[in-house]
């Protein structure tokens, strides 16, 4: 018994317990540097692990004295529209691409990872002549069309990975019941695609959360802009970093991207493997 | 209950050739299976009548509708798959009532065909399950089902069995049989196991390489094979074939091999003659080699017992007879040890000729 444990403490809790520490220091540094004072942050003789005066007044700054509040209204709408439009996209075109066999289907799935490697930096300038001409200019739906260009090859690729792993004979069979096409698509694939389809919802989610470049290159008016862009270039100026608040936000902006994880996890999980339980 | 005429059925992808020429008319309540090894054809045939492969040429008749362009969900048929393609996130209930969904049929009636399936695969009590809690048996039953609430005119099955372990494909090869009877409907059956296909079909197609070999009874396949093809594939063990030379003497036709010579019957020996002393290809049966006590010229073969594999209700005797290898099957009562010298009785009856070129039998 007491040999064991320790075997299992070295092997298994020891280290898991260094990695949850590794994965949750960046939280609790957010969180400890939200609550300090101005003069605590900046007071180097004392133990930055510890708050020694604890203050609300990072909060009451980040709430009242920039539009925060608006920000994360701004990043949930991006964020949930432009997820919507790419998951249904992908959908459709993951299945039509891995199912339907078309002459071009092999070089159109290509094309679409292909479109995916391109990096942001290199397409944000003709983009923005495309949001310019589309007089998009400054507005949210900006950011709702350009995310899928990235969003859509990502969730495409996820999710024929998942279509593939299901039996065809399973479609043929509901065929054969007297479906139709769509309705196999409906009743047969998507709910057996369950999981796959939220790995991908969740992925798109989070990118579009996070996603910078595109929303500082097409955003300037401060009622517009999203959470990352908001927090950086309203809470640092000039060279000033106003810790306290920058640190509030970022965990605010933080905590529905955890909670999207820890409430999906097992599908997301399952989804990544493309594990199909019969 | 509809027949099924098959026309000069064709299907290339691309260059290959899956299926040619295939002709076939399935009577109304006809159980016909199709055999043949994998890759002969036999699966794509049965695909192109359930309308998911198109067809390349010819036509396809369910009664007197042509349905070379109905989609397969129109053809009225049901088929069962080889690994049975249950939907895994429906219960067995919901499996079973898909397609009666699909067809908008009344709650009141679905529940009915539904309730009225399970009985009769007495299945009942597994409505409530999902597919991936049920054993590979009620699996097939459930998959069967599917296909019986349907009433469809024809149904397909696609190697149903091969899942299962060997004491339960017996079991449900009988089960599918009565139910056959039962339900009295027209059956297109895809198997590679010959036992499968003798035991099942009232007639079987023996498919090669996409080409059709031979269609008939049974016991006409077994017997009068068309080809040494067919003779190979149907029976077991595999019917001994041997390279001989057609000889005449003593006014009789004789074949000669390394190890033995045998005489042809007179009934048999008439359309012979363009082959005497030519080469041909000698076929005998097992079960037609029995042990013989004392030699008697042209019927008997000595040979050398290399192998002895005892069955139960018979004995695979692994022999030797010159250069060339036999098997013989014979009473389990009978006394052989290995690396023994024995006689055997050659049943002059059922032997076959085969053409040593074009393989096709001569007699």
């Amino acid at each position: 018994m007491y040999e064991s444990f320790w075997r299992k403490f070295i092997k298994f809790y020891l280290p898991l317990v260094i990695f949850v520490i590794f994965l949750l220091f960046p939280f609790y540094w957010m969180f400890n540097t939200s609550l300090k004072p101005m003069k605590e942050l900046y007071n180097l003789k004392l133990n930055p692990f510890y708050i020694h005066q604890p203050t609300l007044e990072n909060v009451k700054t980040l709430l009242f004295d920039t539009i925060f509040v608006r920000w994360m209204y701004n990043t949930f709408f991006v964020a949930i529209l432009s997820t919507v439009i790419s998951l249904g996209t992908s959908l459709l075109a993951a299945y039509a691409i891995q199912r339907l066999k078309f002459k071009t289907s092999g070089p159109t799935g290509l094309a679409i990872f292909f479109g995916y490697l391109i990096p942001p930096t290199i397409l944000f300038i003709p983009l923005a002549t495309i949001i310019f001409k589309l007089k998009l200019w400054d507005s949210l739906w900006s950011l709702v069309l350009v995310y899928p260009t990235f969003l859509i090859p990502f969730c495409t690729w996820l999710l024929m990975g998942y279509f593939k792993s299901i039996p065809k004979e399973m479609e043929e069979c509901a065929m054969i019941d007297g479906a139709s096409r769509l309705k196999v698509f409906w009743r047969i694939v998507i709910p057996l695609c369950l999981p796959g389809i939220f790995s991908a919802g969740i992925f798109a989610f989070t990118l579009s959360w996070n996603e910078f470049l595109y929303a500082l290159a097409f955003i300037s008016t401060t009622e517009s802009k999203t959470v990352p862009i908001g927090l950086v270039t309203e809470l640092v100026r000039g060279d000033v970093y106003h810790w306290g608040p920058l640190m509030t936000g970022a965990l605010l902006a933080s905590v529905p991207v955890a909670l999207v994880y820890s409430f999906f996890v097992e599908h997301y999980v399952a989804g990544l493997t493309g594990a199909l339980k019969e | 209950m509809a027949k099924v005429t098959l026309e000069n059925i064709s299907k290339h992808f691309n260059e290959v050739v899956a299926v040619q020429d295939f002709n076939l008319e399935i009577e109304d309540k006809e159980f016909v299976v199709l055999v043949g090894p994998s890759g002969c054809g036999k699966t794509t045939t049965l695909r192109m009548i359930a309308g998911l492969e198109e067809i390349t040429q010819g036509n396809i008749y369910i009664g007197d509708r042509l349905i070379n362009r109905v989609p397969a969900k129109d053809r009225d048929i049901a088929m069962v798959f080889q690994n049975y393609a249950l939907y895994p996130h429906m219960t067995v209930y919901q499996n079973l009532a898909f397609s009666l969904e699909m067809r908008k049929l009344s709650k009141k009636e679905i529940d009915e065909r539904v309730k009225e399936a399970a009985d009769l695969l007495e299945i009942p009590e597994l409505l409530h399950r999902k597919p991936k809690q049920l054993s590979g048996g009620q699996r097939q039953r459930v998959a069967v089902g599917r296909t019986i609430v349907r009433k469809p005119q024809v149904f397909l099955f696609d190697e149903p069995l091969s899942n299962l372990d060997a004491k339960l494909r017996v079991q449900m090869r009988g089960e599918l049989k009565k139910l056959h009877e039962r339900l009295s409907s027209t059956i297109i059956y895809v198997t590679h196991d010959q036992v499968e296909a003798m035991t099942m079909g009232d007639r079987i197609v023996v498919m090669k390489d996409g080409f059709v070999q031979q269609v008939g009874k049974p016991l006409d396949l077994y017997f009068h094979p068309i080809n040494k093809f067919v003779a190979g594939f149907i029976g077991s063990p595999t019917m001994n074939f041997i390279e001989t030379r057609l000889i005449a003497s003593d006014n009789k036709l004789w074949v000669e091999a390394d190890g033995f010579k045998l005489k042809i019957p007179e009934e048999k020996a008439r359309n012979l003659q363009n082959y005497i002393n030519k080469k041909i290809t000698f076929g005998i049966r097992p079960q037609d080699l029995s042990k013989a006590s004392a030699p008697i010229k042209g019927e008997t073969i000595e040979a050398f017992v290399e192998i002895i594999e005892p069955i139960g209700n018979e004995i695979y005797l692994d022999v030797k007879s010159g250069r060339d290898s036999l098997i013989a099957s014979v009473d389990p009562k009978t006394k052989v040890v290995p690396r023994q010298n024995i006689l055997l009785q050659a049943n002059l009856e059922n032997i076959h000729l085969f053409d040593i070129e074009n393989e096709n039998a001569l007699l």
